[in-house]
Order: C-alpha cells, then sequence, then structure tokens
C-alpha cells in the first residue's frame, strides 16, 4: 500500500519525540491511529483538559487527507472540545482537512499541532451554528462532507 | 402577511433594458458561423399561425454541442495567439489562468507581460521540455522515499517530490476532484499551478483524455453567459445572454438539443411563468411545510358520495366512483358537472375578509388554507404530469395495437405523442401559476391571471379526458384531438405572453 512506508516512517518519528502537549495513544495498524492533544496556555476554555483525536487514513494517504475527528471517551475522560469550527459529535471543520486545503506534505504531527493551535488561539465559548440540527441529521463521513471554510481566521 | 407573501409588490420598474435583444458581444468569440444552425424546437409546431415573432416570454440562446464549445475554445485561442505573439499551446494555459477572459488577459499582458506569463506557469524557460532529476541524497517528503536513484520532479517553485508522489497527487485531482487547469502545486501554501507541459510529462495516458474533458469544462464553467445542460449525462451547453440581475423580470427557459427544458437563472426545471425567486422561496416553503400539506398530494381520496377509496390513475381531475358513479372534480371534490359549463373558481382562492380575520388563530388557519389551495393545486399538476406520462408510455403500445387494426401509419398515430407532450407542458406551466399566485397581490391584473389560468385549466382538463379514452375510441377522435392540443398550446401561450409582459413592466 501507498499510504504504509509513510506510515511506517511517521510512526517511528512519533515514537521518538512529540512537541509538547501531543501524545501517542496508539497504531495498531495503518488505518486508524489515536493522538491526544493539549493546550499548553491558560486558555480556560481547556485548562487541564486533554482530548482524544481519531485518525483515519485511506490507502491512498498522504495524496488524500486522513479523516481527523475528536472522539468521545468516558475512561479515561476525554470530551469534545468547545469550538465554533468542532461540532458536538466531534466533526471538525477546518479547511487543511478538506481536499482544497490538505497538501500531502502535512503529517499527523502537523495536523495535531494544527488543531493544537486552533484551539489555543480560540475564545469563543460556543459551537458551531446549527450544531444541534448538524449532529441530529449527519450520518456523513467528515470526507463525504463539503464544508464551506467562510471564516479563515479561527 | 409575511413579507415573503408580497412578491409582486417588490419588483421595480427601474431601468427598462430589453432582455431578450441582441447580446452583448462581450467576448467577439460568438461568432456567426453557428447562426445557420437549426433554432431549437422552442414552438409550437403544430401552431404555424402562432410561429412567426419571438413572444415576450421567450429569451435568445444557443445549444452548443461539444465540438461546437472545442471549435469556440480554439478560435478564441487563436485570437489571443495573434495578438500576443505566444504559441497556441502558450495562450490556452493564459487563458484558462485567466478564466477566459480575454479582454482582461490581453490588458494585462500588455502591461507587464512577464508577470502574466509567470503567474500562469510559464516563466522565461517555458520553452524547455519539463524533465524529472535524479537528485543525490533526496527524500520525498510525501512518501518518505529515500532510496537512490529515486526520479523527482519540481515546478518553478522548486518544491520537488518523487514522480510516483507527483503522479499520484495528479490522478487524484484530476480523477477525483475533477480539476484540470488549476491545480496547484503539492506544498501547502505554494499557489504555483502545475502547467500544461508538466501535466503532459506526469499524467498517465489513461487519464489524458478525462483531462481534456475537465479543460474543455472549465471553458463553460467560466463564463457567464455559458451553462452546462444540467439533464443527467447530456453534455450539450447553453449560451444566453440573460444576466443574474435580469431574473426578477424575467425567466429564461432554454431546450436542450436533449429535449431538456431548464431555467438558464437557476438552472432547475423549466417553471415559467415564475420568476426564479420565487420558485426557490416557494420550494422552500413546500419543503418547510411538507408535513401539514402530504395528506393533500396523497394519491388516494374518498369519494365523496359513498365514501370508498378512490386511486387516481390517470391525469385527468374529473373523477367517476366506480361503486356509485359519482362525478366529481378530484380537486376541490366538488360536483363535475358544475365543472362542465362553468368553472366554478376551482383555481382561484377566495380570501375571506372580515372578522374573522381579526383574532390570530382564525388568521393562521386562513394562511394555512390559502397556502394549501395553491400547494393542493400545485402538487395536483405535479403528480398528473407524472400520471400523463406513464400513461402516454401505455398508449404508446396502444398506438402500436392501433396501427394495425385501423392501418393508420406510424405518422398518422403521431398525433398522440403531440398531445402528451402539450398536456406535459401545459401541467408543468400550470403548476407554476399556483406557486405564482400564491405570491401575487391582489390587483387588477390578478383577474386576468387568474382568468388565463382557468382557460389553460380547462383545456387542459378538456385534453387530459379525451387522452384516457379507450384505444379503440382514439382513431375516430384524432381530428377533435388534435384541436384540443392545439387550443392547449395557445392558451399556454397567451397566459406566458401575458405574464411575462407584467413582469418585464414590473407590474
Ligand atoms: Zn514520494
Ligand atoms: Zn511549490
Ligand atoms: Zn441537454
Ligand atoms: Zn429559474
Ligand atoms: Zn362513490
Ligand atoms: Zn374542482
Amino acid at each position: 500500500m501507498f499510504a504504509n512506508k509513510r506510515l511506517g516512517k511517521e510512526l517511528a518519528k512519533i515514537q521518538q519525540s512529540l512537541p509538547p502537549g501531543i501524545d501517542f495513544v496508539s497504531a495498531p495498524d495503518f488505518k486508524q491511529w489515536e493522538m491526544d492533544i493539549r493546550v499548553l496556555d491558560a486558555n480556560p476554555l481547556y485548562a487541564d483538559q486533554t482530548y482524544r483525536l481519531r485518525f483515519r487514513f485511506s490507502p491512498n494517504y498522504p495524496i488524500e487527507a486522513p479523516e481527523v475527528t475528536f472522539i468521545h471517551l468516558s475512561q479515561p475522560l476525554r470530551t469534545i472540545p468547545i469550538h465554533p469550527h468542532i461540532y458536538s459529535n466531534g466533526i471538525i471543520c477546518l479547511d487543511l482537512l478538506g481536499t482544497q486545503g490538505w497538501s500531502p506534505v502535512q503529517n499527523v504531527e502537523s495536523v495535531c499541532m494544527s488543531l493544537q493551535s486552533m484551539l489555543t488561539g480560540n475564545t469563543k465559548n460556543e459551537r458551531p451554528p446549527g450544531d444541534e440540527e448538524f449532529v441530529r441529521r449527519n450520518t456523513q463521513r467528515p470526507r463525504d462532507i463539503r464544508f464551506v471554510y467562510e471564516d479563515s481566521s479561527v | 402577511m409575511d413579507s415573503d407573501d408580497e412578491f409582486m409588490s417588490g419588483l421595480s420598474s427601474q431601468d427598462e433594458d430589453d432582455f431578450g435583444g441582441a447580446q452583448e458581444s462581450d467576448d467577439g468569440s460568438l461568432g456567426d458561423e453557428f447562426d445557420d444552425e437549426e433554432e431549437p424546437d422552442v414552438g409550437f409546431s403544430q401552431d404555424k399561425d402562432l410561429k412567426p415573432a419571438r413572444k415576450s416570454y421567450e429569451v435568445d440562446y444557443k445549444v452548443f454541442s461539444p465540438a461546437d464549445i472545442q471549435l469556440h475554445q480554439d478560435k478564441q485561442i487563436d485570437e489571443v495567439s495573434a495578438i500576443l505573439g505566444q504559441p497556441s499551446e502558450a495562450s490556452a494555459i493564459l487563458l484558462r489562468h485567466l478564466r477566459w477572459n480575454k479582454e482582461r488577459l490581453i490588458e494585462a499582458y500588455m502591461e507587464k507581460p512577464d508577470a502574466v506569463l509567470e503567474t500562469a506557469g510559464l516563466g522565461p524557460d517555458a520553452a524547455q521540455t519539463p524533465t524529472t532529476k535524479v537528485i543525490k541524497g533526496f527524500t520525498c517528503d510525501i512518501c518518505c522515499e529515500d532510496t537512490p536513484g529515486l526520479e523527482t520532479y519540481a515546478l518553478k517553485c522548486g518544491h520537488r517530490y518523487c514522480t510516483d508522489c507527483y503522479r499520484q497527487y495528479l490522478a487524484q485531482k484530476i480523477k477525483d476532484e475533477g480539476e484540470a487547469a488549476r491545480i496547484q502545486c503539492p506544498t501547502r501554501g505554494c499557489h504555483r499551478i502545475v502547467d500544461a507541459k508538466s501535466l503532459d510529462l506526469l499524467v498517465a495516458a489513461e487519464l489524458r483524455s478525462r483531462y481534456q474533458v475537465l479543460l474543455t469544462r472549465t471553458y463553460v464553467d467560466d463564463k457567464e453567459n455559458l451553462k452546462w445542460c444540467p439533464a443527467p449525462n447530456c453534455e450539450y451547453a447553453i449560451e444566453c445572454g440573460v444576466k443574474k440581475k435580469d431574473l426578477s423580470r424575467i425567466v429564461p427557459t432554454v431546450a436542450c438539443s436533449c429535449k431538456h427544458r431548464f431555467c438558464f437563472g437557476c438552472t432547475l426545471s423549466d417553471h415559467q411563468p415564475a420568476p426564479c425567486s420565487l420558485v426557490k422561496q416557494w420550494i422552500k416553503k413546500c419543503e418547510d411545510d411538507s408535513e401539514t400539506a402530504n395528506w393533500i398530494s396523497a394519491n388516494t381520496k374518498e369519494c365523496p358520495k359513498c365514501s370508498s377509496t378512490i386511486e387516481k390513475n390517470g391525469g385527468c381531475n374529473h373523477m367517476t366512483c366506480r361503486k356509485c358513479k359519482h362525478e366529481f372534480c378530484w380537486m376541490c371534490m366538488g360536483l363535475w358537472s358544475e365543472h362542465g359549463t362553468s368553472w366554478y373558481n376551482c383555481n382561484r382562492f377566495e380570501e375571506k375578509s372580515g372578522s374573522d380575520g381579526r383574532d390570530a388563530q382564525a388568521k393562521s388557519r386562513q394562511s394555512l388554507e390559502r397556502y394549501l389551495h395553491y400547494y393542493n393545486r400545485y402538487a395536483n399538476h405535479e403528480q398528473s404530469a407524472k400520471l400523463d406520462k406513464d400513461l402516454y408510455l401505455k398508449t404508446e403500445r396502444k398506438m402500436m395495437n392501433l396501427q394495425t387494426a385501423s392501418g393508420m401509419s406510424w405518422i398518422e398515430v403521431q398525433f398522440l405523442d403531440t398531445a402528451s407532450q402539450a398536456l406535459q407542458q401545459c401541467r408543468q406551466t400550470l403548476k407554476w401559476t399556483y406557486a405564482f399566485a400564491y405570491y401575487l397581490q391582489r390587483n387588477n391584473l390578478t383577474e386576468i391571471f387568474e382568468d388565463n389560468q382557468k382557460d389553460l385549466e380547462m383545456a387542459v382538463e378538456g385534453l387530459s379526458e379525451m387522452f384516457e379514452k379507450p384505444t379503440t375510441e382514439l382513431a375516430a377522435l384524432k381530428v377533435d384531438m388534435m384541436d384540443k392540443t392545439s387550443y392547449c398550446n395557445k392558451r399556454r401561450v397567451i397566459l406566458l405572453e401575458d405574464t411575462a409582459q407584467n413582469l418585464k413592466a414590473g407590474e
């Protein structure tokens, strides 16, 4: 598979070192990995919280973007961070994860860092508009959703 | 009344430009070579006396085949090539890069030729044929491959990847994302466009034709006066000069060579006489209210006399109960006998006025009733049009039987096809007259509109009823049916003509 070699290299690097606030959780195969991220500053919205990310890779990764979502767990406790671009079911509306914004030079680590800084910079204690409706209706996988990225500042 | 109920009052009567008039030739490409082509058949061939001048609800347009589109592109490319002194390959890239805006390209090029060439990926050494390179000690940032002797490629920006990754990347863009003319360098944030020569070098042969198709598509996609026919698998495009700002005062219905009739403004199926914005509002309203209104459009009703269940199986509204032989109107459930001579307001909603309008509950009930009145009729024609279609499919077989039985030729039984088409088209128009009427403000023009609507409605029901007669009777009905067909078409033209004129005048 095209993805395997690249993911193998990424895994080797990730297991050696990662930037602060980003932790490796599991990589049972080259299809699905989990990572934890924390916000490093004292942003009251996310203080003392760790969030779990699930990466799903297609065989065509990194030409195709991975599917990245926040997931909910009770043991250890992992919630979905509040953010105007994160739906309460964990789906993230971020251009770099869409076909237009994704670049194959990015990797798991750089995606984690982007999401970390997306949380760090946020001051709005709110979900995306229409969150309830979206979560109730949405049965699609993130890659099948066409988001409109009207606000690239957040 | 809600603001969305007051559509007609919102129409302004600003500038009186002639919508259907000669197209502004903001690009000189649309040459005369297509003028000799057969005009699309938007008229009614059996109504020769109605044919000549263009009606006020008609717009000028042309249908382009894939070959026409290619020809137009090539012509523009040649022109630009002659003006800029660039080879046609480079001119094509420049034109696509500037979204086929020839004037802007020439202007920009005259001012800063180098900058224009550079941003389009045609820098000074563009003449060189791009090649792949083997670089010592290279690691590909996409696949992490570092095997010695790895073939690599980079655009002018210098972002280098192995050719395998480059190929995969381009294949993904072309195949899955349908991009061709503006694929960017794989590096995040680098906006360098992958030029045609690089594509030729890296794209696999089997993707080339797909790539060519996509390049052709940009020509239509980028031009405001060109649109693809929305019919599934149709490869034709329509050229029409009607602009977005004109859409409140004209409904630009066009007919593709594939027979599909659609609105050039919003690409939905033909919705004359209702303007695009109203159609959008109406569709949204129907979606929002669908649960309330659903029961109305159901396909079964009870006989108003004996309460046995009656299923509608044809397009006609004249129902006869199998059990008690009661004859009634499907739409209003009233006695059919009262319809035959005087169509007793079956198309008109009587606005209730006076005291009961005062309390809010009665008001909201009345507003729902009013909506249901129009929705009922709208949905009914939609449903009937579908049933007429099914009926025609069944009749087609009977037509063949009739041929053998009566000795009529295939040509001689074509009147059924003509009638079926007229029914479809008239029902489509009638359907939208009800959406239109819902938003219509009451004034002296409303009555004319409703009279026209009523006349068309009666003509259609008459034809529809005849259409449902047993096959054995059809031969004898031929002349009558042809008359009724032509009458229906005439009524439709009158209704559209009147409405279009008022719309254009902003009344
Ligand atoms: Zn590579
Ligand atoms: Zn680049
Ligand atoms: Zn078509
Ligand atoms: Zn329209
Ligand atoms: Zn009955
Ligand atoms: Zn009736």
